[in-house]
């Protein structure tokens, strides 16, 4: 049987991401479990310090060079050099992992049509299986499907496939001393229409990323506009974490999408969730509802979160807000 | 333009559930995925600026039209709904050679998808329909332009945005930020009525020799379980701001999350 592989993402400095060292800790478990050979990939422009921190995680990493990767959409020049590399090794992957970000995803349909494998999107737990019911032995998936309101365990029904796993799941862990990094055989890739990336615009800094952070503080259509948020990124400081917000909130303008918490935007699991003025719909409920403590504020005692969230605050959050940070700074001394 | 929108008949967000044989309990009352909807928009306005029609695809069981007719009478010229007693079951990549072939019976310059479904797909159906069929994909998408022979996307990136270029004929998956979808009108709905929504099977588009479907689905559902209960909610009321506020201080040191 082949091992399992795992594709490792670069961001935009050129560092691996942190979700990389999660599925590559998450790929060893696997491989430990189930006796396979555990490697990682990085398919960058300049691949090699992405390389040495994918290696601090597993024992052999391989890198391809590939300088269009600058000039294309990474996901489509990932996945024709990485589906060339399965093609020409002795050893062919059984399992790929991948972190379940946008250009994850990309990357896991495309490797999925090349590769001719099925994908299991969004894994929230990884475990090795022993043959049964109908499955061999491989990789059992936990998901959890319509924003969390049920568990799932699911398998590949051969012996390959792709697992895309979520960020915040796993802790990464080191090995006690790190891999070889070693250049990938130097193979053609495979034919994958090019997407030209013409500019990259960086936009004015929206805060911290709510993408695996451990504290959130997020806000609704009660926080009443962009002062009221500005409040809100002010505790997030204080908590050492980042702002959130509901679809009404980005609707509005107050807010960048970037930082939308629910069914059209990002599912999070943080430690802490600090909802002001968030009603709990439904469509932001699905992407928050696993947090590990939920607090509310909300002026409403009726508004749905009352039903779901750990600590229900009745309160106006405008007094609440200065006066929780005052709270938290008297704390910090 | 000819563009195609793939769009996805889900259970109501909220409603889904599944059935004793761990599929998705499709009785639930369907709706449009919410980010097809907001492609569809994208489409339609598309046309009625560059000219041309949209076309839906669909793959679902056979009774499943109500989301159907509403694409229609939002603007949609026809659509197209691959349906099977084989496909039940189906896995991803099934689902993307389905669409892929369904797709080359068909003339297009675009193809429009959702970034992702509301009922557990993860949204990378549209990047193995584009690799099928050899054409770019473009994701993420915040707005879309046409150009001669191509498609200009800005993508929403970690950092803000890339502006991305390809040749037509193209996959685009598209998000929120295209724009709040249309109501029908009275005159789209009664319009609806009258339009075609011509069913294929699986042999009508080629794919009765494949190993597609239910039957030969990559990934299997092995357990579901509900997930751990969250405790009771503990409601504070009627506090002054600073003993609201020392309430949740005292609650997150009691949580040991402070």
């Amino acid at each position: 049987m082949g091992g399992v592989w795992v594709v490792g993402e670069v961001d935009a400095a050129g560092a691996l991401t942190k979700l990389s060292g999660e599925a590559a800790t998450a790929a060893r478990a696997l491989g430990e479990a189930g006796s396979l050979d555990v490697r990682g990939v990085i398919v960058a422009a300049e691949p090699d310090g992405a390389a040495a921190s994918l290696a601090t995680f597993l024992p052999v990493v391989l890198t391809v060079r590939s300088p269009e990767a600058l000039e294309q959409t990474a996901a489509a020049v990932i996945a024709a050099r990485v589906a060339a590399l399965v093609g020409a090794a002795t050893e062919p992957p059984s399992y790929v992992v991948v972190g379940a970000t946008p250009d994850g995803r990309d990357l896991a349909g495309a490797l999925s049509a090349l590769l001719e494998v099925g994908v299991l999107v969004g894994a929230t737990g990884l475990a090795w299986g022993n043959a049964a019911e109908g499955v061999p032995a491989g990789p059992r998936v936990e998901m959890q499907p319509f924003g969390g309101r049920i568990v799932t365990t699911s398998a590949f029904t051969g012996d390959r496939g792709i697992i895309l796993l979520r960020s915040n799941m796993v802790v990464a862990e080191p090995l006690a001393a790190p891999g070889r990094v070693e250049a990938g055989a130097a193979v053609e890739g495979l034919d994958v229409a090019p997407v030209r990336v013409v500019e990259r615009i960086v936009a004015q800094s929206t805060g911290p990323s709510i993408d695996g952070a451990r504290v959130i503080v997020s806000g609704g259509r009660g926080v009443g506009g962009p002062e009221g948020f500005a409040g809100l990124g002010e505790l997030a400081g204080l908590l050492g974490g980042a702002v959130g917000a509901t679809r009404a909130a980005v609707d509005a303008g107050w807010v960048d999408y970037a930082i939308q918490i629910g069914q059209t935007g990002k599912t999070v699991k943080p430690a802490v969730y600090l909802a002001f003025g968030v009603s709990g719909a439904i469509q932001h409920k699905v992407g928050m509802q696993t947090a590990e403590t939920i607090v509310a504020v909300n002026r409403d005692p009726d508004a749905p979160i009352g039903e779901f969230a750990d600590l229900f605050v009745v309160a106006d959050l405008a007094a609440v807000v200065p006066a929780l940070a005052a709270a938290l700074r008297a704390r910090a001394g | 333009m000819r563009i195609v929108v793939l769009m996805k008949p889900v259970p109501d967000p909220g409603e889904e559930r599944l059935g004793a044989d761990g599929r998705l309990d499709r009785s639930v009352s369907a709706v449009i995925n919410g980010n097809d909807e907001y492609v569809l928009e994208a489409a339609l306005q598309l046309v009625e600026a560059h000219g041309g029609e949209v076309t839906l695809l669909s793959m679902a069981p056979a009774g499943m039209t109500d989301p159907i007719r509403k694409a229609l009478a939002m603007g949609a010229a026809r659509a197209v709904l691959v349906t099977d007693p084989g496909l039940a079951g189906a896995c991803a990549w099934s689902t993307a050679q389905v669409l892929a072939a369904a797709l080359r019976t068909l003339e297009y310059d675009l193809v429009l998808a959702g970034a992702d479904t509301s009922d557990g797909g993860g949204g990378v159906v549209g990047s193995a329909i584009a690799t099928l069929l050899h054409h770019p994909y473009l994701s993420h998408a915040r707005k879309i332009e046409p150009f001669e022979g191509g498609v200009r996307v800005e993508r929403i990136s970690a950092v803000g945005h890339d502006v991305l270029e390809a040749a037509l004929p193209a996959v685009v998956a598209g998000t929120q930020l295209l724009g709040e979808p249309r109501y029908p009108s009275l005159r789209g709905i009664m319009g609806a009525r009258s339009k075609e929504i011509a069913t294929r099977t699986l042999a009508e588009i080629g794919l009765d020799d494949r190993p597609v479907g239910g039957a030969h689905a990559t990934t299997t559902l092995l357990d579901t379980r509900a997930p751990a209960a969250r405790g009771s909610t503990r409601v504070v009321r009627d506090l002054d701001p600073a003993a609201a506020a020392a309430a949740i201080v005292d609650f997150l040191v009691e949580r040991r999350a402070l």
